[in-house]
């Protein structure tokens, strides 16, 4: 059963780092002029709304998300459009924080709107597609007896690797040295990206080499 | 309660710190060995033609008008009519402009470029000896003391020349007794604009049309003052440039044909009026030279200098007035001022080339003495120097000997052998004493590491009799005394620097070594290696957030952007420390109530001490105090000043005073802004007094609560509006404006001093009202059990008895709460309000006046500045103490009263958040002077006092976190009694609502936990002044290291001189209390139990 779920999850991991790097090198060639730095939030943009697409669709296929109790038709709509309400509460949330730890308020407002996009489809999102439209169950997942199964875990990895990315990319924004990946919100969103795909790459290994101290006895 | 052991342990690590601190100043700071010798007229001699005696030669000019005008930057000399909206201080010397187009062989203006540090008294330094000052002198501002090296003035006076001086009385304190007649007038007040210049016009005019004067050296102060008081763009500002262009009109038309005028600036100044630093913007100054007779060739030719240093005014001047240019001078002759070598043969006048050979001489005859003195120049560019010098000069003698023309390239190659010199000398003159500097960073570190094992082995400590300072002290002396005596037979004399270092060092030493011993033991006791491990593992954990979060803070003083952008960087690494507290909760699972189903399944949760209700509260509360930390942090950004470096900065506007505002309803608006959020700071201290019932009481910190707290918000406010009114706006009450703006703020000063000194002396909050007997013993409680038990020392007959006197208390209150206190009969027995929050109130009464005093030597808008430090303060507090109530109660763990490292830490972030917030920056030029004369508004006699309200202005925020710095230990305890009442198990109810009262039952962990969080402070600020004494060692011959990392480092000691010391006020109080809390229990024991 360890092996089948590792397994799983690394292949599902490895079709989201494909998809990452597809959104990177697809645009490049097709759209000209297209660069990194240069139409960094054309780039932003084509990484979330792949990253999104994959996540949704993989998750969705593999049935990690919660068995719902109702399956009428009703019930399912309540539960996607409550999903693209979080979706979008959780864009303005992560915009409000980066403005208080210090982004500029009016000035590149639609980069920072940008950054808080892609920092909600790399970690909310994913939130959505394992867990739900639940925010108890968020709040409960990130403790440390909340995971219940691997995928908790590796949620758990995932979305710390991303947000601590981020973080770290903040720092070397005051530096002198007039970089172009010094722009905001530049490093930003490249140190959430790395720390995705780090933790990507982090939590299968992790789970795979302490399957022996994890127990889950509610799944 | 050992407050003794608690007091001089700390003390002794401030003591380690102060001398690593010192030591390391001495080795850091630049020295320039000061040549105390004198050029005489021998000295100049000319080669060749025997020995003509150079003063006894006509000199070119006889008499010389020198007109400093203060801050006169180049800006404010250059004319360009072509401005068709000029600013108000552009264009406002068109005279200058016009003697220069109109008489071209007469005049000239050039940029006059100052060396840094531009502050006035280091350039007149500058501009009279030649010679380039040192970073050491900044500090002699305050208490300017005479020049001791060879200087214009001294020559001049040699030479038997009179020299006037009218202006600003620096001079006088520079040059003591070597005028011929000196009119000095007090400088110091910035506020004052008129004094001096009035001061100078009044005699200018009538002693240069007398005849008992030959240099006549006037110095203006209002362009400066002007600046410093509105800022350059000010119609001020106008008015004054428009009166210096009219001192200049007149003086031309008052010049002799011998006579030659200099005006010139000092320094320039930034676009807010301020100097000091080396930006271009304060280093170009004006420079204007005039002569009724024609001195220059021809009009402004290319040869010319673009800019001429301040330095080469020295030798020019002395040249042409026919002194001997002063000993220490390392400037060049400004040539288009002599004749050029074609035209110069007949007449006595010196040439180009001849004055150019005269200054040569002169400097290297300085280096060669200097060199000969001090080491510090590096040989090999010495004996190039030389060769040079010496090559030059053989040519040169060879010329005038053959009596044929020089070659063309000699006067060239002479400048340049001047320029080599002079660059020499600013390089070397950042001299260091590694030696120094490495023992100053040895003894700091050894002192954070003994900081933070103190802080661990907080219990081990204060419980052991024998682990006083006796035998680190007596080492400390003995090694101290040796060292001095070795010093004493091996070189003769004593330097004090190393004897303190080998005393701190071995008592430094010798306590490791002996905690170390008590560590281990203490660790066996505790049972098998594995246990160690696993609590070493444990605690590494715990530390792991805020350790992280300490060591960034440590790194980004290495590196000069993230020091220039420091305000941001911390505000960033608080918020983001803050935020881990309730992902920490979360992560161990205290931030929700336990739903049932996973607590089932797990099964791993440990039983829930608080009910989900209580749970549930205290969870809001951290999150909502955290919203609130957050919301003053981002809000404190907008009250940061600006660095010169950081480029599209505008600063606050609210750091400016309110009097320089010229729009009359933002200034209202300011104004009731500024009022109304004192008036909320005053409303938050007392309704928390209030709330704990601490303003009931009869004491005098009530009195100081209720009385003296709101009459110095009232004193503060007038005060505001006394000194933010135009002064011709109310010309008929100018007299009383004045007289208020003298006693307002000196009464608040006074209210102050009486409320802190009146909490010192009765700290105690507590009322009590004692009901009669009877009904005291009809409320039926169980005599205590202690009296039947007779072998008890009386000590622990008081240990056993205070608790229960206060259970009996509490529970009478709570009764008659119950009964609503309607009927009589059954009203409490015994009441005492503010038991519970006995010593958090007297600290935080104590924090709040000193915010409102330091307040008051602030600018008006930083009251919002201050509204958010309280409000930060009380939030970081809330949340400290959920978190504890959430994380379990403070006392099942074995460590008594601690307080984790990482509120510690965010509490130390604060302080340096809310330095940056009330618009402070760690450069010179940033300080606000302005403070000096709240309530001195005529200037001081002394330095003391001035340097002393600066001081507190200047670390405001450092002073108010490190005096609160004990309210972290209380807070928990004093938000204790809610959770109880929010629905705890019944059965403990009883023993939960002790408050603060649970210190006295542990005196023991009481002191252990209040000497722990003292040294963790004090390492958290002492790792902060480790890291920044790194980078100024490691970075010493970095580009910044004179605009960043060295200011820096002078602001992080002085901060932590500051902190420390209010720190042991802070622990001083509580201990006070606690004193005075025994007293009164012992008053009260006889009362109630018998
Ligand atoms: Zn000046
Ligand atoms: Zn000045």
């Amino acid at each position: 059963m360890w092996d089948h779920e590792i397994r799983a999850m690394a292949s599902t991991h490895a079709i989201i780092a494909a998809s990452v790097f597809m959104a990177t090198v697809l645009p490049a060639v097709l759209v000209p002029g297209f660069s990194v730095y240069g139409t960094h939030l054309l780039w932003l943009y084509s990484v979330s709304a792949a990253v999104a697409a994959v996540s949704v669709s993989v998750f969705w296929l593999l049935g990690i998300s919660p068995p719902t109790k109702k399956h009428t038709l009703g019930y399912k709509l309540s539960r996607l459009f409550r999903s693209c309400l979080y979706f979008f509460l959780s864009c303005l949330f992560f915009h409000t924080v980066v403005v208080l730890y210090g982004a500029p308020l009016i000035d590149s407002a639609l980069e920072t709107f940008s950054l808080a996009v892609l920092l909600t489809s790399l970690t909310t999102l994913r939130c959505l597609c394992v867990l739900g439209p639940n925010v108890q169950a968020w709040i409960r997942v990130f403790s440390r007896h909340g995971a219940m199964s691997v995928w908790d875990t590796c949620l758990q990895i995932t979305v710390a690797c991303t947000l601590i990315g981020a973080w770290v990319g903040a720092f070397p924004i005051p530096l002198d040295w007039d970089r172009p990946w010094q722009v905001w919100p530049v490093s930003c969103s490249l140190g959430a990206l790395i720390g995705y795909l780090t933790g990507l790459v982090v939590a299968p290994a992790w789970i795979h080499y302490h399957r022996k101290q994890l127990t889950y006895k509610c799944k | 309660m050992k407050g003794l052991t608690v007091l001089s342990l700390l003390l002794w690590l401030c003591a380690a710190y102060f001398v690593g601190i010192y030591l390391f100043v001495g080795g850091f700071l630049l020295v320039r060995l000061e040549v105390n010798r004198t050029s005489t007229c021998e000295d100049v001699l000319q080669p060749g033609e025997g020995p003509r005696d150079f003063c006894q030669t006509q000199p070119r000019f006889r008499k010389a008008v020198v007109l400093i005008v203060d801050a006169l930057k180049i800006d404010f000399a250059r004319f360009d009519p072509t401005r068709t909206t000029p600013r108000p201080y552009e264009n406002k010397l068109p005279v200058l402009e016009e003697t220069v187009s109109s008489r071209p062989t007469q005049s000239r203006l050039y940029p006059f470029r100052a060396d840094p540090p531009t502050t006035t008294m280091q350039r007149i330094k500058g501009f009279t000896t030649g010679s380039l000052p040192t970073f050491v002198d900044v500090g002699n501002n305050f208490a300017s003391s005479a020049i001791l090296e060879d200087n214009l003035i001294h020559q001049l006076g040699q030479m038997g020349k009179r020299v006037v001086f009218m202006g600003d009385d620096t001079w006088e304190n520079l040059f003591p007794k070597k005028f011929y007649r000196s009119l000095p007038f007090p400088s110091f007040n910035v506020k004052d604009l008129d004094t001096v210049d009035n001061g100078i016009l009044q005699h200018l005019y009538t002693t240069m049309v007398g005849d008992d004067w030959d240099v006549l050296v006037a110095h203006f102060l209002g362009v400066d003052h002007c600046g410093h008081r509105f800022g350059p763009d000010h119609p001020a500002m106008a008015d004054k440039l428009t009166q210096m262009d009219g001192v200049i009109r007149s003086v031309i038309d008052r010049l002799q044909n011998d006579t030659l005028l200099v005006v010139m600036g000092d320094h320039g100044m930034t676009d807010t009026g301020d100097h000091g630093g080396e930006s271009q913007k304060e280093t170009d100054a004006a420079l204007f030279l005039y002569s009724p007779s024609p001195v220059f060739p021809g009009p402004p030719s290319q040869d010319e200098p673009d800019v001429v240093p301040q330095t080469d005014l020295v030798p020019t001047l002395a040249l042409l007035l026919g002194i001997p240019i002063p000993f220490s001078n390392v400037g060049q002759v400004l040539l288009p001022l002599f004749p050029p070598p074609q035209t110069g043969g007949a007449v006595t006048r010196l040439s180009q080339l001849e004055a150019l050979w005269i200054n040569t001489k002169q400097v290297n005859r300085f280096l060669e003495t200097y060199s000969g003195l001090a080491k510090d120049i590096t040989p090999e560019i010495l004996s190039e120097l030389k060769a040079e010098f010496s090559r030059l000069s053989s040519e040169y003698l060879s010329t005038v000997r053959e009596g044929r023309p020089p070659p063309p390239h000699l006067a060239s190659s002479l400048q340049a052998y001047l320029t080599s010199v002079r660059d020499t000398c600013r390089a070397t003159w950042a001299r260091f004493n590694p030696v120094k500097m490495a023992a100053g960073l040895a003894l700091l570190m050894f002192a954070c590491l003994m900081c933070f094992v103190m802080s661990e082995l907080s219990m081990v400590l204060t419980e052991e009799k024998r682990a006083g300072l006796k035998a680190p002290t007596a080492v400390a002396v003995t090694v101290g005394v040796g060292v001095a005596a070795a010093q004493l037979l091996a070189r003769g004399y004593v330097e004090a620097a190393w004897c303190l270092a080998a005393g701190t060092f071995s008592s430094e030493v010798l306590f490791l070594c002996r905690a170390w011993r008590l560590n281990s033991p203490a660790v066996l006791k505790n049972g098998a290696k594995a246990s160690k491990l696993s609590r070493w593992m444990s605690l590494r954990r715990l530390l792991l957030p805020s350790l992280v979060v300490l060591l960034l803070r440590c790194a980004s003083l290495l590196s000069d952007s993230y020091v220039i952008y420091e305000g941001r960087v911390v505000t960033f690494l608080l918020l983001s420390l803050a935020l881990c507290i309730p992902i920490h909760l979360n992560w161990n699972g205290h931030l929700l109530p336990p739903t049932p189903d996973p607590l089932k399944c797990a099964g791993l949760l440990p039983s829930p001490t608080l009910s989900p209700a209580a749970i549930r509260k205290e969870s809001s509360t951290v999150l909502g105090c955290l919203g609130v930390l957050v919301i003053c942090g981002y809000f404190s950004l907008s009250f940061h000043g600006c660095r010169e470096e950081q480029g599209f900065c505008q600063p606050s506007p609210f750091l400016s005073p309110l009097s320089r505002l010229q729009d009359n309803q933002l200034k209202n608006l300011y104004y009731i802004l500024s009022v109304i959020s004192l008036a909320v700071c005053a409303y938050f201290l007392r309704l928390c007094l209030c709330h704990y019932g601490n303003l009931n009481s009869s004491g005098r910190t009530a009195f100081t609560a209720r009385w003296i707290l709101p009459l110095l918000c009232i004193c503060t406010g007038l005060h505001w509006a006394v000194s933010a009114t135009p002064e011709d706006g109310f010309r008929n009450l100018a007299e009383l404006i004045r007289v208020a703006q003298l006693a307002l703020p000196r009464a608040a000063f006074g209210l102050l001093g009486v409320g802190l000194s009146l909490i010192f002396v009765d700290p105690l909050t507590v009322f009590v009202k004692t009901r009669t007997a009877a009904s005291a013993r009809s409320s039926a409680l169980p005599l205590p059990r202690y009296r039947a038990s007779t072998g008890i020392s009386p000590q622990a007959e008081l240990r056993h008895l205070i608790p229960q006197i206060y259970q009996r208390m509490r529970r009478s209150l709570e009764d008659g709460e119950l009964s609503g206190g309607a009927e009589e009969d059954n009203r409490p027995a015994v009441e005492a309000y503010g038991l519970g929050t006995v010593y958090s109130a007297p600290v935080l009464l104590f924090c709040g006046l000193l915010g409102i005093g330091l307040l008051l030597l602030h600018p008006e808008g930083m009251t919002l500045s201050f509204l958010l430090l309280l409000l930060e303060m009380g939030a970081l507090l809330h949340i400290h103490a959920s978190s504890t109530a959430l994380s379990g109660s403070p006392r099942s763990t074995s460590g008594g009263f601690n307080v984790p490292w990482t509120p510690v830490v965010v509490w130390s972030l604060a302080a340096t958040q809310f330095f940056h917030a009330t618009g402070h920056l760690p450069t010179f030029p940033s300080i606000q002077w302005g403070a000096a004369f709240v309530g001195f508004p005529d200037g001081h006699a002394g330095t003391i006092l001035p340097a002393f309200l600066v001081t507190l202005n200047t670390f405001a925020s450092h002073i108010l976190f490190a005096v609160g710095c004990p309210l972290l230990l209380f807070w928990p305890l004093v938000r204790e009694v809610r959770g109880g009442r929010g629905g705890r198990g019944c059965g403990e109810e009883g023993e939960d609502a002790v408050m603060e009262m649970r210190l006295r039952e542990n005196p023991h962990q009481f002191s252990a936990a209040l000497l722990q969080l003292s040294t963790r402070y004090l390492f958290i600020l002492g790792a902060q002044v480790f890291s920044s004494v790194c980078a100024a060692a490691i970075l010493r011959r970095h580009l910044m290291v004179w605009k960043v990392f060295a200011p820096k480092l002078m602001f992080e000691a002085s901060g932590f001189l500051v902190s420390s010391v209010f720190l042991l006020i802070g622990v001083t109080l509580v201990l006070r209390i606690d004193v005075a809390v025994g007293r009164w229990f012992k008053r009260l024991i006889p009362d109630v139990s018998r």
